[in-house]
């Protein structure tokens, strides 16, 4: 029977949360690891029963855990994460160089076509990979080589939090940053520049034009189209049509260009999804009004979508990993709030319920399309 | 025999129930008792002591006796009824809140 599994990370442990193709009704299970942060579960493409869960905690530190059942049985696997050779050095909030020094894992992203590799997206920024299934893990240490000594953390710390693998070519890779912006490798994880043209920062940056400092909040991808992609950054919605080599705007009519997330229809590569915030210090929608902007058109012109959703009085954000789209027809979109809701769409963002709304905080979300 | 008490999240983790006893040889200390609980618990590596550095974690306090040893070196041996098992040493979680 055709299905969906959404796994969602809180700031207090994980749920998970189950619905047939109708996506009416839904089983709710969790939390799993309660009381600690779980920033992203995620399963494999390749084995939707193998999920991977990162744990965070101020208190023990990094945990990782998999499951090779769809989420019933959890086993702990590596937690090492050792910078490759000497770490170096980063910019620091008092212009210093400061050393490098993992705090956690923002993100887990399974490989395309292996379920026992996985690629972790850490802060202080990096790039880890594992291809025994999270036992053990090496950095793809030639990222930080993308003038690392001039990145410097944002407020939100110097996180690595998107990671997509370009479906056609084997070797490309994008990873985002935040405050320090977006990369591609194209051997693999060798060697990575930044991608960036056409990003203007003008309140961030002393240099708006800048190669690396962008805070970029999340890149995302249509796997027919890989070499388009969207952006949403600190401010401004973007979109490249080459790969990264440029960007240009597509705020359009936005009532504001800030936010996190930012995900494209399973079924039509020009049809995006953003949640515009107010700004980068009201981490809240506007005029509390929750919305959901989607564009046709593959930008510039948006239309909100409100059906179901809180139009007064809403003060939630939506994190840069909180939103997610399945694959079934209709498509199915899903965010996740800072209040602990978790809103769904079975018709593509035309009419949202809440699917629980008293969880913890929300960092991520993330759907599997089960057949 | 040593005892060792650890908090909650950390024996749901390692799937532990209760106390733990340990056997260490002398001298008893620290560094020997926590090599010791990693060596048959694998998953607590990193939750109690930075890799590499081998420190304590900021928020971790380890407590015996009635007194706070998390200041203590990690090589000066522990009060001798913790190394006779009559009394246990406590892994805590500094307190959180507001």
């Amino acid at each position: 029977m055709t299905g969906v599994r959404l796994l969602v990370g809180t700031r207090k442990g994980g749920f998970v949360l189950t619905s047939d193709g109708k996506r009416k009704s839904w089983k709710v299970e969790g939390p799993h690891f309660g009381g600690w942060e779980i920033y992203h579960m995620k399963g494999s493409p390749v084995d939707p029963d193998r999920l991977y869960a990162s744990q965070s905690s101020a208190w023990f530190g990094q945990v990782v855990h998999r499951s090779g059942d769809g989420g019933r049985i959890w086993e702990t696997v590596g937690n090492q994460f050792s910078y490759d050779g000497v770490p170096g050095t980063h910019q620091f909030y008092d212009g210093t160089q400061h050393p490098w020094e993992f705090k956690r894992v923002w993100h887990l992203e399974p490989s395309l076509t292996d379920a026992d590799t996985v690629f972790a997206g850490v802060e202080d920024a990096a790039l880890f990979r594992s291809i025994d299934g999270g036992q053990t893990w090496s950095e793809h240490s030639g990222l930080r080589d993308a003038k690392g000594n001039l990145w410097a953390p944002g407020a939100g710390g110097m996180c690595l939090h998107t990671i997509l693998q370009d479906p056609s070519r084997p070797g490309r890779i994008y990873t985002a940053i935040s405050a320090a912006g977006a990369f591609r490798t194209d051997d693999g994880g060798e060697t990575w520049r930044p991608v960036t043209g056409g990003l203007k920062s003008a309140y961030e940056l002393p240099d708006p034009e800048a190669e690396v400092g962008h805070c970029v909040h999340r890149i995302a991808m249509h796997p027919s189209r890989p070499d388009v992609l969207f952006m949403q950054k600190h401010w401004d919605v973007l979109r490249s049509d080459n790969a990264g080599e440029s960007w240009q705007e597509v705020s359009g009519n936005l009532p504001s260009d800030f936010g996190f997330v930012i995900d494209v229809h399973a079924h039509e590569p020009e049809t995006v999804y953003v949640v515009p915030i107010k700004s980068d210090s009201e981490h809240y929608p506007p005029e509390g009004k929750l919305r959901v902007y989607r564009s046709r058109t593959g930008g510039n012109e948006w239309e909100a979508l409100t059906n179901g959703l809180p139009q007064q009085d809403c003060y939630v954000n939506v994190l840069r990993d909180a939103m997610t789209v399945d694959r079934l027809e209709p498509c199915g979109i899903y965010f996740g709030t800072t209040g602990g809701q978790v809103y769904g769409s079975a018709d593509a963002g035309d009419s949202w319920v809440p699917i629980v709304r008293d969880l913890p905080a929300v960092l991520s979300v993330e759907v599997q399309t089960l057949s | 025999m040593i005892r060792v008490i650890l908090p909650a999240h950390l024996r749901n983790l390692a799937r532990i129930q209760g106390e733990v006893a340990l056997d260490v040889a002398p001298p008893v200390t620290q560094r020997a008792i926590l090599d010791a609980l990693e060596a048959r618990y694998p998953p607590l590596r990193g939750t109690l002591r930075e890799y590499g550095t081998q420190e304590r974690r900021p928020f971790l306090r380890f407590f015996a006796c009635k007194q706070d040893l998390s200041l203590e070196s990690p090589d000066s041996q522990v009060p001798e009824p913790v190394a006779t098992g009559e009394e246990p040493f406590r892994i805590v979680g500094a307190m959180a809140g507001g």
